[in-house]
């Protein structure tokens, strides 16, 4: 053990000296080389994990709350909607519930004019949802995503907000072009537009139309928003003949963290069979946790060649500052210096190189890149990208950097340490 | 099959150095000084025969334990000084002393003792490049001192230095013989090597002659 202990003593004593007296312009770009790499494993990972993570929050933030509540699959609506609304109001930690009906209908936005046979009508199809403004507005900040125009207000009977994805000049899939692939032309705030909804009349199903004026164009990274159409829920139900009050969507933001208690409660009363009662992470669709594992792969298989680039760049460190050093390596070893001293000196070296790296590395995130990109997130088409990098995610990263380090600083010296002493010591 | 040859440089030396004697080996280039010094001070291991100090067979050790024997019990002083670049004079000498596990401070009080005792307690913080020949040489045998080695290596010492600092080099070496340290020294000089108390000449790789002082 002592024989241990004084290798140790003796390789720090070579090591702080080699340090403190070597290059300071190699020393510095070694530290630089090593901070790269700590920023390649958390920042490229953070990222790609973050455009998820922006995207998840977006979802909750715009449109399902911390807790939605959908019909189960085949079912119409969920079944006492009303009931459910007064519970989750009730309910300690609900801030808002906006109670949502929502049905396919169809925008045509060319009235008054007669299309040729050959032109494809003016409009679009998609999902039109009834709201109450002020509810919804708790819930999702709806007027915040208002691009052109004014938000819906309570009284605005004969007034709809349109989705940007439904118009061409404001939608993603403007240039799409392909065979039936329909939507609006040239629709601006204050334009007359015909809603086409399926409804009912005494009992039997009809179309029911009517002429609304464009209030307000809205646009979210949402798809599920901007691919919506937005009026009064009373002027909806008005035209569906609905009058059970029954809707399709209730979406629920609350002030706690942890929404178990609420979700429980909710559920309680709930069949369950019918009516789905889904945390927001659970109600994100599904391409998007594939997305997210795919870039968790992703994020790990470039953090793991930035290792093996990292590790190789050590290696190639300690192996030339071994190699040029050989001679001396020889002396320390014909003087009586153990060959593991002489080791845990290297050892030591690349354990600064990395640590230091590592510690900039950190720094850099925690006190500079992740504030920058909470308050400037990345604007990506589905998401506001933020970096998502933990403390313990990072410090993790940092460790299996620094083994990796130290085995690269480890192999290079005991390849020349392990070199007859009096070759070494003549260059032979 | 290696491909190398196999050249034999020492051929039946039988030789036997008392404690406390200052040997000189002297012989032209190729005559197999080096390598006999290498041999003793294993450096280098021999292919065949034995090699003792103190009545062990350190021949025979492994490697790890001739580096241990190294350290504890010979000391080296080498033609181009061998001093480590980014140590100073006073931590080139204290070296050796750390690994012996000596204590810190005790370590450091011997070593500047022994700088002062070459004469260079004045340059214990300066780097080998901010010293001349002369002075490396010096700060060289200082380390090679500290830890009261018993048998002192000199592989020509004087070959890098002007012939008044060899003088001065020659001069520590002998008051270090004059105070009990038994010395081997390589040389070319054969001036130098009759100031020591005897001298062994080699030529193809037997022993021409061994003299010693009456």
């Amino acid at each position: 053990m002592k024989k241990y202990l004084i290798s140790l003593q003796v390789g720090f004593f070579l090591a702080f000296r080699q340090i403190k007296r070597a290059s300071i312009g190699t020393t510095v770009l070694i530290i630089f080389i090593m901070t790269l790499t700590f920023l390649n494993l958390v920042v490229v990972n953070g990222i790609l994990v973050g455009l998820l993570t922006g995207s998840y929050e977006q979802f909750r933030d715009r449109y399902s709350g911390d807790i939605l509540i959908t019909p189960q699959e085949r079912i119409a609506n969920i079944e006492k909607s009303q009931t459910l609304v007064s519970l989750a109001k009730s309910l300690g930690g609900v801030e808002a519930v906006s109670a949502r009906t929502v049905v396919s209908g169809k925008i045509r936005a060319d009235l008054g004019q007669n299309p040729s046979g050959k032109e494809s009508p003016n409009e679009n199809g998609g999902s039109v949802v009834g709201i109450d403004p002020e509810d919804e507005e708790k819930v999702t900040g709806l007027s915040d995503l208002v691009l052109e125009g004014k938000a819906l207000e309570p009284g605005d009977e004969g007034y709809i907000l349109v989705g940007a994805s439904l118009i061409k000049e404001y939608s993603n899939f403007a240039d799409a072009n392909f065979p039936g692939f329909t939507i609006l032309r040239g629709v601006k705030v204050g334009d007359k537009v015909r809603l086409t909804i399926n409804g009912s009349q005494n009992g039997s199903a009809v179309q029911i139309s009517k002429e609304l004026i464009v209030k307000g164009i809205i646009k979210s990274k949402v798809d599920q928003v901007s691919q919506r159409s937005f009026v009064l829920d009373s002027e909806l139900r008005k035209l569906t003949q609905n009058i059970d009050l029954n809707v399709q969507e209730i979406a629920i933001k609350t002030s706690v963290p942890d929404t178990g208690e609420i979700l429980f409660a909710l559920k309680s009363q709930t069949d369950l069979s019918k009516v789905r009662v889904q945390t927001y992470k659970e109600a994100i669709p599904s391409f998007l946790r594939d997305i997210e594992s795919t870039f968790g792969v992703l994020g790990n298989v470039i953090g793991g060649i930035a290792l093996v680039v990292a590790s190789i760049t050590i290696f190639i460190v300690i192996f030339i500052n071994a190699v040029t050093r050989r001679k001396y390596i020889g002396i320390l070893k014909g003087i009586g210096i153990s060959a593991r001293a002489i080791e845990t000196a290297y050892i030591f070296q690349a354990i600064f190189y990395g640590l230091t790296g590592s510690i900039l590395g950190f720094g850099l995130v925690f006190l500079f890149l992740k504030p920058y990109f909470d308050q400037n997130p990345l604007d990506f088409p589905f998401s506001d990208g933020i970096l998502a990098a933990s403390v313990s995610g990072s410090l993790a990263r940092a460790g299996v950097l620094m083994l990796i380090t130290l085995l690269a600083g480890f192999i290079p010296a005991r390849i020349i340490v392990k070199k007859n002493t009096l070759d070494s010591i003549l260059g032979r | 099959m290696s491909g190398e040859l196999e050249t034999q440089v020492l051929k039946g030396i039988d030789l036997n150095i008392e404690s406390g004697e200052f040997v000189s080996i002297i012989g032209p280039s190729g005559a197999g000084k080096s390598t006999l010094m290498y041999q003793l001070s294993l450096l280098d291991h021999p292919t065949q025969g034995q090699i003792f100090i103190d009545n062990i067979e350190v021949s025979a050790l492994p490697s790890d334990q001739r580096t241990l024997f190294r350290l504890n019990s010979l000391g080296y002083v080498f033609q181009d000084y061998a001093l480590m670049p980014e140590l100073t004079a006073l931590e080139n000498v204290v070296l050796p002393m750390l690994m012996q596990d000596m204590e810190t401070d005790a370590a450091y009080a011997k070593a500047m003792r022994n700088l002062e005792r070459v004469g260079l307690k004045e340059k214990a913080d300066n780097l080998p490049s901010q010293l001349s020949g002369g002075q490396q040489q010096r700060v060289s045998i200082a380390r090679a001192i500290a830890h009261d080695p018993k048998i002192l290596f000199a592989d020509e010492p004087t070959a890098n230095l002007d012939t008044t600092t060899s003088r001065e080099i020659l001069k520590v070496f002998l008051d270090l013989h004059k105070a009990g340290q038994t010395i081997v020294m390589v040389t070319h000089e054969k001036e130098f090597a009759e100031m020591s108390e005897r001298v062994l000449e080699l030529k193809d790789g037997l022993i021409l002659s061994d003299k010693r002082k009456k």
